[in-house]
């Protein structure tokens, strides 16, 4: 049993999402201090407001301008605030139904301690100094002991409203590609192809990962293939990738190495672009530093007849 | 209707890591103990489906590479829900009921191992609103059982009771990554502590349907599902009334849970305070037996718990040991989606 290998692994997006009428007012005036709900048609408040009626899905834009001040209705004391969470000092998540709302948003308390915080306290709206029309917006919500807010129509009409908010996510992992797939990766470190054998139908895969797709068994038997091999089909490619220094054109390519019973994919070298054919005879070239091989090169034998690697096209 | 029946059913040992596994690694053995306990092969299989997020893992389309654990070449007839696997349940039984197949593998995995499955689970809430603050599903689940405290539902002794109960009915669980006396622990977010929250870990489950005469075939005592259905709850948390579950009440009734006692729950509620909330929605008294293996707070492989739910339930039916048991499953932050099913052995129908 080789070690098992594992590597972090970021994966990170910046989501861009366009806003529809209501969350556009409602995210637009928390840039400008002022929290919108949006009235049902059986007169509810909905505070934070949606597009369309949570019970009957009628659509729905009847604005109303809330409070920023209101009572929490439920709240759970954090003492370990986490990476992309609003506040980075022990905090309570709240749900805080604001003056003049009839529904309750979910945000965070900045309090002392969870002796200072109680269902049914007095908060307000802590903003944010910097705003951009985000639920962010609100720093937080703090204790306040002054008098309640009112409601009042808004029209939700804003000076150059926001339309869409970019909203990154980044998880962060520590990735282990499980048995078939480090042995495999073991291998490469010592330039050696290590596929696995089907015990069943006694195909080999390269590189394995760990199971038959045809049988559904196991695969459990290191097979060493190649290290020449047949390229069984391929494309020229024109598009200069980013960060990758590599002249176009130039040949990827599905090669079938000796001995194995599917095709890996990797770059051809050392044969001009347009001279590359289904059947030419491959070896790898390592490189330095590398794992996978940098490229494929012609070995100079004879073309492999058609027949010999039809199977794997 | 066409009679539909769980003939088998198999689990990984769950635990908290896995390293030395891919996922179809980890998969593939339950795969094959419900082949085998069937008899059948995959070429047998009418329909498969399947239940998992990528989101888990890191691992971009993990469930085709599942696949591979199947058979699924020369092709097969088969769907993946990125749910937990009780849902690609209900989907096999609504395959089975249109006619289309007679038989179906449905299976589900989770390794929550390679990630940090509180912030990961921040991914499925509402983008515009929710997401931003990244509130960790411990955080939301933590607000409910602080509403359910203050409603008198419940206090942090009855929870305590919950977790310490489930992990004591898990020691006769050999799968539970959890089980025996387990420390109330710290608060994770007040008035959760550590024992109130599910164990994270990898797992994987694979269930056999089979209709009528074929599921009679299969297995001794087959676990009919005389009613399935499920339902959801708005996505925004301050518009729930959190103390119910009004959801989870309205597939019970459609599944038809009230038209006669069952003797074993099987909840799937991953902190203490949810079963609360559902032993409430679901009206189940001291005389049924719920969870009498563990309960998620034993073992969690988040999406395939759901789907265990429904094993364990219909394995106590195959081993006589329950005539009519509900097996109830959720989705989503603070029981926002649940599904309720009804198993039958055929004794209790003669």
């Amino acid at each position: 049993m080789p070690d098992i290998l594992s590597a972090p692994l970021v994966v990170e997006f910046p989501f861009t999402r366009s806003l529809g009428p209501v969350q556009s007012a409602f995210l637009t005036g928390l840039r400008e201090r002022t929290v919108l709900g949006v009235r049902t048609g059986d007169g509810k408040v909905l505070v934070p407001p949606v597009e369309y009626d949570p019970v009957t899905a009628e659509e729905i834009q009847d604005l109303v301008e809330v409070a920023a001040t209101g009572t929490v209705t439920t709240w759970a004391w954090n003492p370990h605030p986490r990476r992309d969470q609003p506040l980075d000092t022990p905090f309570a998540w709240v749900l805080v139904r604001l003056d003049g709302a009839d529904t309750a948003l979910l945000h965070v308390l900045d309090a002392p301690g969870p002796d200072a915080v109680h269902t049914g306290m007095r908060v307000r709206v802590r903003w944010a100094g910097t705003r951009t029309g985000a639920i962010t917006d609100i720093a937080c919500f703090e204790p306040y002991e002054g008098e309640p807010g009112g409601s009042a129509p808004h029209d939700g009409e804003f000076a150059d409203p926001v339309t869409g908010i970019v909203t990154p996510a980044r998880l962060d992992y520590t990735y282990s590609p499980g048995r078939a797939q480090s042995a495999y990766l073991e291998a490469l470190a010592g330039r050696r192809v290590v596929g696995e054998r089907c015990p069943s139908c006694l195909k080999v895969y390269v590189p394995p990962r760990g199971a038959c797709p045809t049988c559904g068994v196991a695969t459990d038997e290191r097979v060493e293939v190649g290290p020449r091999g047949t390229v069984t089909t391929f494309c020229v490619v024109n598009i200069k990738a980013k960060n990758l220094d590599i002249e176009v054109p130039y040949v990827y390519a599905h090669i079938a190495l000796d001995g194995a019973d599917l095709a890996l994919h990797a770059r051809i070298g050392g044969i001009p672009y347009d001279q590359v054919r289904m059947g030419l005879r491959v070896e790898p070239v390592w490189s330095e530093g590398n794992r996978h091989p940098d490229h494929y090169r012609p070995t100079g034998e004879p073309d492999a007849d058609y027949d010999a690697y039809k199977e794997l096209v | 209707m066409r009679d539909v029946a769980i003939v088998a059913f198999a689990q990984t040992d769950h635990l908290r890591r896995t390293d030395e596994l891919s996922e179809v690694e980890m998969l593939m053995p339950v795969l094959h103990q419900v082949l085998d306990a069937t008899g059948l092969r995959t070429s047998d299989i009418g329909f498969t489906c399947s239940g998992s997020s990528d989101y888990l893992a890191g691992r971009a389309f993990s469930f085709t590479m599942a696949l591979d654990g199947v058979g699924a070449h020369p092709p097969i007839s088969e769907s993946h829900v990125e749910m937990d696997g009780a849902w690609a349940l209900y989907e096999a039984w609504v395959k089975i009921q249109t006619g289309e197949a007679d038989t179906a593998l449905v299976y589900a995995y989770g390794k929550s191992s390679p990630g940090q499955v509180r912030d990961v689970l921040t991914r499925q809430l509402d983008p515009y609103y929710t997401a931003p603050l990244w509130p960790d599903s411990i955080a939301l689940a933590a607000l409910q059982a602080q509403a359910l405290i203050d409603a008198g539902d419940t206090d942090e002794t009855a929870l305590a009771a919950v977790a310490a109960r489930s992990r004591a009915d898990a020691a006769d669980n050999p799968h539970a990554q959890l089980s025996g006396p387990v420390p109330a622990g710290d608060y994770l977010v007040q008035p959760l502590r550590t024992g109130d929250c599910p164990p994270v870990g990898d797992g994987a489950a694979a269930v056999i349907l089979a209709a009528g005469d074929t599921a009679r075939a299969l297995c001794d005592r087959p676990a009919w599902i005389r009613g399935i259905d499920h339902r959801i709850e708005a996505h925004g948390l301050g518009v729930r009334e959190l103390t119910e579950s009004p959801s989870t009440r309205l597939a019970a009734e459609r599944a038809g849970v009230f038209e006669r006692p069952v003797d074993t729950a099987e909840l799937h509620a991953p902190f203490s305070s949810q079963q609360v909330v559902l032993r409430k929605a679901l009206g189940l008294g001291d005389e049924v037996r719920v969870n009498p293996s563990g309960g998620a707070l034993a073992a969690n492989p988040v999406m395939a718990a759901g789907l265990i739910r429904l094993g364990e339930a219909a394995a106590r039916i195959h081993r006589g040991e329950s005539d009519r048991a509900l097996a109830h499953a959720t989705s989503g932050p603070c029981l926002q989606q649940n599904l309720v099913a009804v198993l039958e052995g055929e004794s209790a129908h003669a």
